[in-house]
Order: C-alpha cells, then structure tokens, then sequence
C-alpha cells in the first residue's frame, strides 16, 4: 500500500500499489493490441466462435506481456526536456543543453562549414549510424556518426540534387544532374540509372527494396533495386514537383506538387491513390508520421498544415513557412525556413494539437535545406547552405532499439545476416496500399439486394399476360412445334426486356458512384459542377 | 530546467570477448515495425514453399512377410518395436529404427486375424482363423542386439482352442482381460483357457474389438449385420447398439476424449461418435474413395490415420472432415492396417504387398534432435502458415497433393454424384410445400437406428 511522506524532501520513490500497475500495463498492453478486436457476436457458426475466442485471449495475453516487457525490461529511458519556473522550453538554448549534458552527448552538437559546395543535404541509415551528405556541387560523404569519422568522400563534378541510402550503409544513391547513380560505400560507381531521367528527388522503400524517383518532367520512377526491373513508371500530369515522401506506415509515395494538390501514387496504379488540394500555393515541404496517421504539409501560402490521413481532413494549421518538415520517432515535428528551426510537440496525444517545444536559430546567412531527425537519438540533423550541422533535442528518439529491426551497434557478420533476412523478406510491390492491414482480412461479404418485390410482382404479370395470348393456329405445314416454343420465348423475353435494361442501368450507375466516391476531390462547392463533368 | 539526452555506452551495448554471444535487445513496438501483415504473409509463402520442398515421408519399408499383412499392434512400453501378422499365420516383431524382425512367432495354421499386445508389453496375444488363441512372451532383453535374431523364434505361452474363428482381438488398457470377436464377443483371462465372459447380441459376426482407453471395462464392437455396439463389463447384457447403412470395418477410441471414438465404414467414411450421445455422429470424415479399412488414432488425440481399400493412407484431424494429408505409393496395394506410432511421429502401414511400410507423421518435418532455435523457428513458419492459409496464393500451394489418376477420377465422380443428389434435393425442396421438405445432415443420415 501506498505509504505517506512525511517530508516532501524525502526523494520522490513512492511504492506504487499493485493496482496502479496493473493499470499502467492494460494501458501500455493497448498499444501491442494493434486494434479492436473481432466482433464474435455476429458469428452462428459456434465451433469458429470458440475457436476465434480463445485466440483473442491469446492476443490479450500476448499482448499484456509484450507490456510488462516494455516495462521491466528496457535497458533506456527517454530523452525529456522540462522547463522550471517560468522559464519556457523553446527559450532554451543548445548551448545550455550542450552544459547540462555529459560529455558525449555533446559532442553530438556540431557545425561544419563548408561554404564553397553548395547546400547541403541529408539522409541516415535506419538505425542512425551512418549518415551520407551530398552538397549540391557534387560533394558526396558517408560518415560513421558513432566514431564521428569520414568513411569516404568523393566528388563527382556535377550537380547532385539528392542522396538516400539503400537497404543499408553499403548503397547509396546519388541524384546528380542527368541521371541517378548507385555507388559503393568505397564510392565506386555501381550503377547509373539511365531510364529516370534528371532526378530531383529520391527515395527508398526498405520493405519492397524499391528505388522511387521523380524528375523534372515529372515522371514517377519505381526501380527493383535487387533484379534492377523498372517496376513502374508513370507520368504523373501535374507538372514538375519538387517534393516527394514515403509515408513509412504503408509504403506509399507522396508528390507535392506547384499547384497546391498533394498525390499519393501506388507503383500498381497509373493514377493517384489520393489527390488532396492542400494549398492555395506551391507545395514546399512535406512530411509523414511513423505511424502513418499524420501528415504535415507545408505551402507558400504562409501555412503549417497537420493532416490526419484517415479522414483526409486538416487537423490543425499553424502559421508560417517551411522549406523543410520531419516528424521524429516519437512525434516530435521539426519544421525549418531560412535559418530558423522549430520543433513542434503534441501537446495530448488525444487530440493532436502541436505546439512549440524548441527553437534554434543559425547564424543568420545559413539557408536551411533538410531537416532530418537521427533514428534512436535525440539529435536533429540540419543541411543548410554552409555545410551541415547537428543540434539536441531531448525526447524526440526512441531510446529502445530492437536488434533485429534496426541495431546501431551492428557488426559486419550481423549486417549480411540482416540483409539476407530483408531480401527472403522483400515485399511484392502489390502489397502498397493505403490500409496494410487489409491483407488477410476478410471482405464482409456483400449483401445481394433483396429483389424489389414489386418489380417481381410486374415481371411476372407482363410474363403471365404474354403466356395468356393465344397462338395463332396456322395450317399449310406452318405450324411446327419448335416455332411455337420458340415464339412463345421470343414473347416472354420482350416482355422482360424493359426490367432487365433498368436493372443494368442501377447496376452501372451504383459502381459509377462508387468510383466517384473513392477520389476525395476537395473543390469549393462553386466548382464542383466542373469537377463532376470532367469526370464522367 | 531537467535536461536528459539518449545516451548509450558501447560496453552496455556489445559483447565484452569474441567469445560472448552477441547482445540482442528486443522492443515489441508495433511502430517499429511497419507493413508488419505483408511481411507475415510473404513469410507464410515461403514457408508453404519449403513445406513442399521438405515433404519426403516415406521412410522405408519392412519386408520379410511371405503373405498379406492383416494386422499390427503397437508395444505400449516399448516405442521401437511393432507387431505383425499375416495371413499365412506369421507373426514378426520389428525393430522400426532398423527395419529389421526381431524375431518371429510362429504357430498359427491360418490366417492372423488379431493382435494384441497388454498393457505391460510382456505378453503377445493373437488370434486367427484356425479358431485358437496364443499367448507369447514378448523378448525383452535382446531387442537391443538384433544381429542374428531375424531367424529367433519363440515357442507359445499359451494355446486356448475354442469354438469358432476369430476376427480380431483387444486388450484391456488397464487390467489382465482381452475380448476377442468372433461368433460372439468373449472375454478371456490370461490364465483361463476358456473366455470368463461371453456377450452375444444377433446373430452375425462381430468383426472388430476395441477396449476405452479411459474407462477400462468399457469396450466396442462393430458386426457384420452393419451395427456397432458398446459393452460394458460390469453388466452382464451389452449396453447399446447403433445400426448404420453399412458395415463399420474398425473402431478406435479417442485417447485424449474416451468418450469419443471414430469408427472406419465401408462406405469411404469414416464416422466419429460420442459414445454417450449414439443418435447423430459428431463428424463425417470423408476422403477415400473406397473402403476404410482400418483406422488409429495418435496419442495427442488430435488426429487419426485411416488406410483403406483404394490403396492409400490418410491422416484426418479429429474435428475435420477432410484429410490433411494423403499418402501412396506404386507398390503399396490394399492397406488392411494402420499403426500411429507411440511419439506421434511416424505412421505404419500394412498392406496387400506383404510389406509394412514406415511414413513420417508429418511429411516435411526435421527428425532428429531441433536446437531450440531451429524448433522455435519450425514452429513460428508453422504458425504463420497457418495464419493465412485461407488466402488463395497459399492455400493453393499448402493443399496440393499428386493423386494418382484412378483415386483422382473416382474422387472427381463421387464429387459430381453426390453434387447431383444434392441438386436433385434442393430442386424437390424448391417445388414442394416450404417446410415439407427438411435435409437430414450426413451425420444423421447414415445410422438406421439406435436400439438400447
């Protein structure tokens, strides 16, 4: 039980009773559920009910110990920055993080300035130990962000707009100024992807070990990056767009383009999946949660919008500009516009609602090109125009890794396990999809409609009144039987004809309408006529 | 202001010597891991693939029987050795690991129509058509070294002559009594030269005799007059009768449910009965294509193996009404019996060819002894196979089975026939009275009566 303090100055260990974590672990058990669980009431079949019972209780149990496990026994705990007194968070500087920290955390935070190569960007491995550089000069770096070391460095001559690693710190990809290239982490050159064209954006997709780019003519490359087959290619129709993101939840690819719509495309499909005006302006930064859920978009109309993917509706919008917007492992929103960076922080996360946790400010020339958070620690990393930098920011990694999804402690015999592993694992492109979770489940089946009574009513009485008519009783040989059968068909069929028509029309416009519904076309109601014309 | 960052010692994080084993941390969040249904079911794939790959069941065969195998019986204390008979009244232990006799027994002057072992493994009982009951010892001591014992054999403990032929003989589970079936059912004691006891109800013969695993004077019977009946020993009279459309070859109790038992027809199916409830089966197992001949259960109760007249072997879940797996071969011709063997590992079967042959339980398992990884990664591609084996790319790779053509053929026509009737039925129930017409499920369909 719960024992009194008698001196608050005590320290702040207070036995907590059984029921409080009993309570703890059926909230952090919620998590691990991964949903509701079936309804077994609908079931009639009972040997299935019992059946799917005893599996939900399975699921409960397994559940309940994947949180008790969670608690015990993670070796770290999370990053946190609390403010004292009246001090506010975002008024606290790194360096004053930088004096509270212990020294290899500090370390953390640097700048390098390399004014002559042009800005910078930015991509990490996902377990954040390596990170590749590319400067916009052609200066291409991998480093070992854990001895903070150069791994190599080369300079290709030539534009590069964008650099992501492959499945692993082994590949990395460069999008230089005609086509993309896949180098060697010695920096030799593997591949040059000639089919892509001019890329200005890249990105990779781990589970299907897909290469996804868009170039300057606005064509959607998808590239097997283990056969190297062209999966797909598509024209996208809205013009040149400078950003693309992979929503991390479901694989799927997002284009923000200069007329405001957000896309996001398949490599199954020719259209979108989606396509979402966000902004009265040029799209110029987007960014996805881990957990798929949230997106952030940012336009040229001075506006900072939070999107909840399920129901496709703005849940929040914030003032303001950003060239660049990354969501942390923990949520943690990071948004950056000249050289000023704001991390945003769900206040409660019932409700979604963003507020300002830090700020930074650079030196005032230093234009920031990427923001991009580093996987499993608290470290921001920036790509400006002067080179590239790194600043703390407490809470936003997971402080838990799970070796066998990402290690940075990895050795080179763990990492070609880990990449046979990943290959046997590799997902067919089919498998993108706007809800995961729909593989396996079972289609509810649909409900033929009840046949319209009165309708049957009619059939059978225009049926009925053509059988009714005499035949008429022709002589001469002119009487056989087959041509009275077939008369009599001929009669019943063209008395049925007009019901079946309108049936196949309902039927048609019923999947016409579903096909409609499906693109959540957001016009102002003014417009929506033309919208409706130009479709059908 | 409280300011903590991520920090992470590499000592904490990485083995200490070359020769530690690498530290593994493991975090269960689903966030972690994303498109985690697709990746289960690309596994579950793979794992369906390998399944076939790996499916060798056949292990080996045991010849040496100069005529038709017509019954085996299992040694409950010792897993390694089987017993057969034959219809030319040899008798052989086998050694399974070297697929090799023991030694023989021989004595009877026709055909072995039943073996039994009891429940201590010391002493063979057999019956046959020369209407004499043997009692043997069963050799200990040298099963170990089996170098020249192929040419062993043992003199009888015991000859009881009596009445009329014998079709099959059981043991008690836990007890000294054996019932043998013949004219009537008699039970006898090992040390009785004449049966204790005698039950008798009709006139026919009564061709199949099993003992309740659970309650040790229950036992069932089933008679040529196509009935199957269940005794108990403590009362002087049988205890129920059910009457089906065809004659029940074999009968074997559920070792997990006793009251459940499954009962191997002639018409292709195999019926599974709760004993206290005679009046509807619980399931009707249907797969072959001819008539079952015999049938046994394993000892997880979870499933049974039938061997029947059309040349293969089946193994049936106990709950399910197809098959789960198929097993034929060329040479193998009319199986007269099945064996599980005692770990639910291996299958025995005994046929027309005058061989016993020796199959694996499941077709692509690993023998042998698993590392705990291997066996929990076996259990987890198991498990994950099993999670989508409804969905078409899987399900079409996991039920593939070659059939050879005239089981494939004969399978295709009872399909269309039974589809016929079925279509028949449904037409005469859409054209008559709503309500006049009901459909009596198989289950109900196939017994005539129950008669106390």
């Amino acid at each position: 039980m719960g024992v009194k303090q008698e001196n608050g100055n005590l320290g702040k260990i207070v036995p907590v009773t059984d029921q409080e974590i009993d309570d703890e672990i059926d909230l952090k058990a919620k998590k691990y559920l991964r949903g509701e669980g079936a309804n077994l009431e609908v079931l009639k079949d009972k040997k299935l009910k019992g059946q799917l019972a005893v599996r939900e209780e399975l699921y409960g149990k397994s559940a309940k110990a994947a949180a008790k496990a969670e608690k015990w026994l993670m070796p770290s705990e999370g990053g946190y920055l609390e403010a004292e007194g009246i001090e506010k968070t975002w008024r606290i500087k790194q360096e004053s993080i930088a004096r509270e920290v212990d020294i290899s955390s500090s370390k953390k935070q640097y700048d390098i300035v390399l004014p002559e190569l042009g800005p910078y960007t930015l991509d990490f491995t996902s377990s954040g130990r390596y990170m590749a550089v590319a400067g916009r000069k052609g200066h291409l770096a991998l480093m070992d962000m854990k001895n903070l070391s150069l791994i190599k460095e080369l300079q290709v001559r030539e534009t590069v707009r964008d650099v992501v690693f492959l499945h692993n710190e082994l590949f990395f990809a460069a999008a230089q100024k005609k086509y993309p290239y896949i180098y060697n982490r010695d920096g030799t050159e593997l591949h040059c992807l000639k089919e892509h064209g001019a890329v200005l954006k890249l990105q990779f997709l781990k589970n299907h070990f897909l290469l996804a780019s868009i170039n300057k003519f606005g064509q959607l490359h998808y590239q097997d990056v283990t056969m190297g087959q062209m999966v797909a290619n598509y024209r996208t129709g809205l013009g040149r767009s400078d950003m693309m993101q992979v929503n991390p939840f479901n694989g799927v690819v997002a284009l923000g383009h200069s007329g405001g719509t957000v896309t996001m495309w398949k490599p199954t499909s020719p259209t979108p999946l989606i396509k979402m005006l966000s902004h009265q302006g040029p799209i110029s930064a987007l960014g996805f949660h881990q957990s798929g859920h949230i997106m952030a978009t940012a336009g040229m109309d001075k506006k900072i919008k939070i999107w909840d993917l399920r129901k496709f509706e703005p849940l929040q919008t914030l003032p303001g500009h950003a060239k660049t917007l990354d969501f942390s492992q923990k949520g943690l929103l990071a948004s950056g516009t000249g050289s000023y960076v704001q991390i945003l922080r769900d206040s409660s996360s019932g409700t979604h609602h963003y507020e300002r946790y830090m700020t930074h400010s650079m030196v005032k020339g230093y234009q920031i090109r990427k923001l991009l958070f580093r996987p499993y620690e608290d470290v921001l990393g920036i790509g400006h125009s002067m080179g590239w930098s790194s600043i703390l920011i407490p809470g936003s990694g997971e402080p838990n890794f799970d070796s066998w999804v990402a290690n940075p402690f990895e050795t080179s015999k763990q990492r070609r396990e880990k990449e046979i592993h990943s290959l046997l694992d590799k997902l067919p492109p089919e498998t993108i999809m706007l809800d995961p979770s729909r593989i396996g489940s079972v289609r509810p089946m649909r409900r033929r409609e009840k046949p319209n009574k009165e309708r049957d009513a009619e059939v059978e009485a225009a049926v009925a009144s053509v059988k009714s008519v005499p035949l008429k009783n022709k002589t001469k040989g002119r009487n056989k039987a087959s041509k009275r059968v077939g008369k009599k068909q001929e009669g019943i069929l063209r008395a049925k004809r007009p019901y079946l028509e309108q049936q196949m029309k309902e039927e048609q416009e019923l999947s016409q309408k579903k096909q409609r519904v499906s693109e959540a076309v957001k016009l102002p109601k003014s417009l929506q006529r033309f919208a409706k014309k130009k479709m059908s | 202001m409280k300011v903590k960052v991520i920090s992470r010692s590499t000592d904490e994080f990485t083995r200490e010597r070359s020769q530690d084993l690498q530290r593994v941390f493991r975090n269960f969040d689903p966030n972690l891991r994303t498109q985690e249904k697709a990746v289960e079911y690309v596994r579950a794939v793979n794992a369906a693939k390998l399944d076939k790959i790996f499916a060798r069941p056949f292990v080996g065969a045991m010849d040496g029987h100069i005529d038709a195998v017509s019954c085996m019986t299992k040694n409950p204390n010792h897993l390694k050795g089987i017993f057969s008979g034959s219809m030319d009244g040899d008798i052989r232990l086998w050694d399974i690991a070297s697929r090799r006799t023991i030694c023989q027994f021989p004595g009877h002057q026709g055909a072995v129509r039943g073996l039994t072992a009891s429940t201590d493994g010391r002493i063979l009982v057999s019956c046959g058509t020369d209407s004499t009951v043997r009692l043997w010892t069963v050799p200990v001591a040298t099963i170990a070294e089996s170098d020249d014992s192929s040419n062993n054999s043992v003199k009888p403990l015991a000859v009881y002559v009596w009445k009329n032929a014998f079709w099959s003989v059981d043991h008690q589970w836990e007890g000294d009594l054996f019932a043998t079936a013949g004219a009537q059912v008699d039970i006898w004691d090992h040390n009785r030269s004449q049966p204790v006891n005698s039950f008798v109800w009709g006139k026919d013969t009564v061709i199949s005799v099993r003992f309740n695993p659970g309650e040790p004077n229950v036992l069932a019977t089933s008679a040529s007059d196509r009935s199957i009946t269940l005794y108990d020993l403590r009362m002087s009279s049988p205890a129920r009768k059910l009457i089906m459309r065809t004659k029940t070859n074999s009968i074997s109790w559920n070792p997990m449910e006793p009251m459940n038992f499954t009962a191997a027809n002639e018409d292709c199916n195999c019926y599974s009965y709760d004993a206290r409830k005679l009046d509807e089966a619980k399931c009707v197992h249907k797969d072959h294509v001819s008539a079952v001949m015999d049938i046994d259960y394993s000892p997880t109760g979870q499933e049974f193996v039938t061997g029947s007249y059309d040349r293969t072997v089946r193994i049936f879940p106990f709950n399910g009404g197809h098959s789960r797996e198929i097993y034929h071969t060329k040479r193998m011709q009319r199986v007269f019996c099945v064996k599980f063997s005692c770990d639910a590992s291996y299958i025995i079967s005994g046929s027309d060819d005058t061989n016993l042959r020796l199959w694996k339980a499941k077709a692509s398992e690993q023998l042998g002894v698993l590392l705990p990884r291997e066996r929990r990664k076996q259990e987890y591609l198991e498990g994950v196979k099993n999670r989508y084996k409804h969905l078409p790319e899987i399900k079409r790779i996991v039920r593939h089975r070659h059939l050879p053509k005239p089981i494939y053929k004969a399978a295709a026509l009872r399909r269309t026939m039974t589809e016929a009737e079925r279509r028949k039925h449904e037409r005469r129930k859409a054209h008559s009275a709503p309500g006049s017409m009901s459909i009596e499920p198989l289950r109900k369909k196939r017994i005539i009566q129950e008669v106390e």
